[in-house]
């Protein structure tokens, strides 16, 4: 069979398998509800400039860590300021946080994972012992280690995260070469001359993109987390612009006086986080062809 | 058995190379002139000199990182900007109050997350398994430093049974030390349990499908006997090396625990150093997480290898 036979073959198969996961995937009642959860927050963070809400950053001597009433639907901070203005503006935060640090991830460690599964040899040997020393300190010890070298902000604590999720798409990204790169169209492909290049993104890349779809979902929830740790540490989003991590690091200081203040960033933490998991989750489920 | 153990050390020693390459690279992130940031406050051009001297930073940085091995090999991590003490003798002093913390985790995450997980497998596809995925999702999505502070509202401002922070050495005072040490465990132990729930259901699933558990069935044993003692048995195997390896994100965790509870810990050590800029202890301390992982992940291959008799006999 000629490799362009092979090829539409393979696109074909890719379609049905790609209508079979997406049927799947509407079916998965769990990912569904992730998906409405996910797709909440991003309206909310995406539309907050257009939103009827107070400043996030005005402040209100009159209005000092007054509890949830009609005119603050989620009480005020310790100088004033509205919690539900400042939740919906700590959405953006947490939320590109979260996206931006897994796409530094995606995109150094795909490439990464390309080569070293495609070649082998010592690229492969140097790619993989750095990976795993990458993998031998903790995710969130790396982050915050990075974070305090490259000093506390939230484009370096994203820079951070992404740099430490990193080695999980190398390795990923790797086991998924070593799988395809020894099937017929490959061979085929490198028979009839196509350059490396060619090869990789044409024949070897599509075939990685689910699993490293499901593990990126899975990873801006972890993403999502680190940053609000790193923040309610002092090393990620900096006052007095909010985010929800940096809102629990004020509100653990006021927990007798005021506890609404810690309540709803720390169950919109749990919300979203909770939703890219299931997410995740119901992805992997739709994607993986040995399931049901 | 030796030779496996050589092996899987020949893998071990490029790896800590190289975390020692990256530790050392991060020193080398700080904006600036290194002397400075090292010295903190002072500014007297003799003491500069001095830093520049005795930590080699007039020399190429391929020397620098030579004899920064030197004398890590010799135990010198360095010395603490704040406290002055070398960072080896502050890691040790600090570890045992965070190894009490993760073992106290550890139990709380085996006693809810296997029986569950076991529960789960057991009854597939019933309200109870869904129930069981939904808390163990939860728990997975719940950021443990939220959780510590819910809990010190709840139970040491509201209801008043438990200190909300401190630390007494078990040693000293066992019982003030388990009062002292419950919660935040039992904060550390939630995502640990929900990881272990969801690994034991699905080694329970695929061993409740082979065939000796079905002669067992056959046989009519009784359900649970089959299940504990045919199923759970060959079960046990991924769970045990995955335990070692939950030690990493038990260090992790425990960063933020020990934070919340103002626990005196290789967490809190971190977090100190990272805020008065003692880079040498955020050094010293990567460095020995990353070495205590790899021990981790050695003694998780190891234990692999000796409960799994297949590895055995392939040797």
């Amino acid at each position: 069979m000629s490799v362009t036979t092979d090829h539409a073959v393979a696109d074909e198969e890719a379609i049905r398998s790609e209508s079979r996961a997406w049927k799947k995937l509407k079916a998965n009642k769990s990912a569904l509800v992730g998906f409405v959860i996910v797709a909440f927050f991003i309206i909310i963070a995406v539309a907050a400039p257009l939103l009827p809400i107070a400043d996030p950053a005005a402040t209100s001597w009159s209005a000092i860590r007054k509890a949830p009433s009609a005119a603050h639907w989620l009480g005020t901070d310790e100088i004033g300021r509205d919690i539900l203005s400042r939740m919906i503006w700590g959405a953006q935060a947490s939320l590109m946080a979260g996206v931006v640090s897994v796409f530094i991830a995606v995109l150094i460690g795909v490439p990464f994972g390309l080569l070293s599964g495609y070649f082998g040899g010592w690229i492969d040997q140097g790619i993989s012992r750095a990976t795993d020393a990458l993998l031998a300190t903790p995710f969130l010890i790396l982050a915050i280690a990075l974070a305090a070298f490259l000093g506390p902000s939230l484009t370096n604590a994203m820079l951070a995260i992404g740099l430490s999720a990193m080695p999980i798409f190398v390795r990923l990204t790797r086991g998924q070469v070593l799988s395809v790169k020894t099937e017929d169209y490959v061979e085929g492909a490198r028979a009839i001359g196509l350059t490396d290049l060619a090869i990789m993104t044409r024949y070897v890349l599509p075939n990685v993109f689910a699993p490293v779809l499901v593990q990126a979902t899975l990873t801006v929830a972890t993403a999502i987390i680190a940053e609000a740790s790193l923040s309610f540490l002092g090393l990620g989003q900096q006052p007095p612009d909010p985010s929800w991590g940096s809102m629990l690091n004020v509100a653990k200081n006021f927990m007798t006086q005021a506890p609404w203040m810690a309540w709803w960033p720390g169950a919109a933490i749990f919300l979203v986080v909770l939703g890219f998991n299931l997410l995740g989750d119901g992805l992997r489920d739709a994607l993986d062809p040995r399931e049901g | 058995m030796l030779s496996y153990i050589a092996r899987r050390l020949a893998i071990a020693i490029p790896t800590l190379i190289l975390v020692s390459i990256f530790v050392f690279v991060l020193q080398k992130l700080l904006p600036g002139d290194p002397a400075l940031v090292l010295a903190g406050e002072e500014r007297d051009p003799q003491v500069l000199e001095f830093i520049r001297q005795k930590y080699h930073l007039t020399e190429p940085i391929l020397y620098q990182y030579f004899y920064w091995v030197e004398a890590m090999l010799r135990g010198d991590l360095g010395v603490s900007l704040r406290t002055n003490q070398p960072v080896l003798e502050l890691i040790a002093d600090k570890l045992p109050v965070t190894i009490q913390l993760a073992i106290m985790a550890m139990i709380i995450a085996f006693m809810i997350g296997i029986p569950t997980g076991i529960l789960s497998a057991a009854k597939k596809g019933t309200p109870v398994d869904y129930i069981a995925n939904i808390v163990a999702l939860s728990g997975l999505s719940i950021p443990n430093f939220w959780l510590g502070i819910m809990l010190i509202m709840l139970v040491s401002v509201n209801l008043g049974w438990l200190p909300a922070s401190g630390y007494e050495s078990p040693f000293i005072d066992p019982v003030r030390s388990f009062q002292t040490m419950i919660m935040p465990a039992f904060v550390l132990g939630t995502a640990l349990a929900a990881t272990l729930m969801r690994h034991t259901r699905s080694a329970m699933l695929g061993v409740l499908k082979a065939d000796y558990v079905r002669t067992a069935r056959a046989k009519g044993l009784r359900e649970l006997v089959v299940i504990i003692k045919h199923a759970f048995r060959n079960a046990l195997l991924p769970i045990v090396t995955l335990s070692a390896l939950l030690f990493g994100e038990l260090l992790a965790g425990a960063v933020l625990t020990e934070q919340i509870f103002t626990i005196p810990g290789f967490g809190k050590l971190i977090v100190d150093a990272v805020f008065t800029r003692d880079y040498a202890v955020v050094q010293g301390v990567v460095l020995c997480t990353a070495a205590g992982f790899i021990l981790m992940n050695l003694i998780a291959d190891i234990l692999y290898f000796l409960l799994n008799p297949r590895m055995r006999s392939a040797l």
